[in-house]
């Protein structure tokens, strides 16, 4: 009974924030909601029985990724608004069909697929998280050390990326000052396409 | 009135839903960004809710590894970003068309 109030409750907010952000135009609105949504979203975590992932839904979303776009967003103009405009109606409408047809399969799958065996089985007799961390370092060890090293590439790739020209505020900046930078760097860029 | 698996099937489907519609509406990239953390999260709960009803850790295990994957994605994605606004001011898709597509 309490678990179906919690699952209703929080799919009910789930769908609202998600749904603010996608249809928002503020990107601040955007960007509090997803966080909330993230938030809802460790509850049915927690519902399912895994803790631990519950726990890194809320470290790595709300805590990481988050402030990533928090982060990112001071860079960025966010009060001028982007023109939303829809020139081709009918290429939303094919798309929309195609992704209803493949969600449909998605829906279908387990319900086609009834017999199934559990490759590594939950024991109840031991914690979620120290079984995760049994399965992780065993089963998993492989695809584990591939995504740390993809994280590490990432880390790099970032600050590689975001920390030229870090000395230049943009915000602090007058339009023209700008548009002179801009202009330097289309004037290197032809400059060093003509080497 | 008990949950079952289809439930969250169900509650999956609509947020990857909103995420598809966060995706094909939008034309801000930040937005965009927003959108496919939306469809992450919609397949980790759907992930979630099938190890927690098969009794499997499986499911539990891909979802980290997509949470993993976000991450960097995130990482990489507002690199570029900024790289890209840093060069033309702009965040609009639309106006990617440096490669004549």
């Amino acid at each position: 009974m309490f678990e179906a109030i919690a699952f209703y409750l929080f799919a009910a907010l789930t769908i609202v924030m998600f749904t603010i952000t996608v249809m928002t135009s503020q990107a601040l609105y955007a960007l509090t909601a997803m966080a909330a949504g993230m938030i809802f979203i460790s509850a049915f975590f927690f519902i399912l029985g895994a803790d631990f992932l519950g726990a890194i839904q809320i470290i790595v979303y709300t805590g990481a990724v988050m402030a990533i776009y928090a982060f990112g967003m001071m860079f960025f103009d966010t009060t001028r608004n982007v023109v939303e405009k829809r020139s081709n109606p009918r290429f939303v409408v094919v798309l929309g069909a195609l992704a209803a047809v493949l969600v449909v399969f998605i829906v279908l799958a387990p319900i086609v697929t009834t017999n199934l065996n559990a490759n590594y089985p939950i024991d109840l007799a031991v914690g979620n998280s120290q079984a995760i961390g049994m399965v992780l370092f065993t089963k998993y060890l492989v695809p584990f050390e591939l995504a740390a090293v993809m994280l590490l590439v990432a880390m790099i790739a970032g600050i590689v990326l975001a920390g030229k020209k870090m000395d230049k505020s943009l915000t602090l900046m007058t339009e023209e000052d700008i548009a002179l930078m801009h202009d330097s760097f289309t004037h290197e860029s032809t400059q060093e396409e003509a080497h | 009135m008990e949950i079952t698996l289809t439930h969250y099937l169900v509650l999956s489907t609509v947020l990857f839903a909103i995420g598809l519609i966060g995706v094909m509406r939008r034309k801000n990239l930040l937005m965009l960004f927003f959108a496919t953390e939306i469809l992450l999260n919609a397949v980790n709960i759907g992930m979630a809710a099938i190890s927690h009803y098969r009794g499997d850790y499986t499911g539990q295990m891909f979802a980290f590894f997509i949470i993993a994957i976000a991450a960097s994605e995130v990482a990489v994605g507002l690199g570029l970003l900024i790289v890209w606004y840093k060069r033309t001011g702009k965040i609009d898709l639309d106006q990617m068309t440096s490669m004549r597509g």
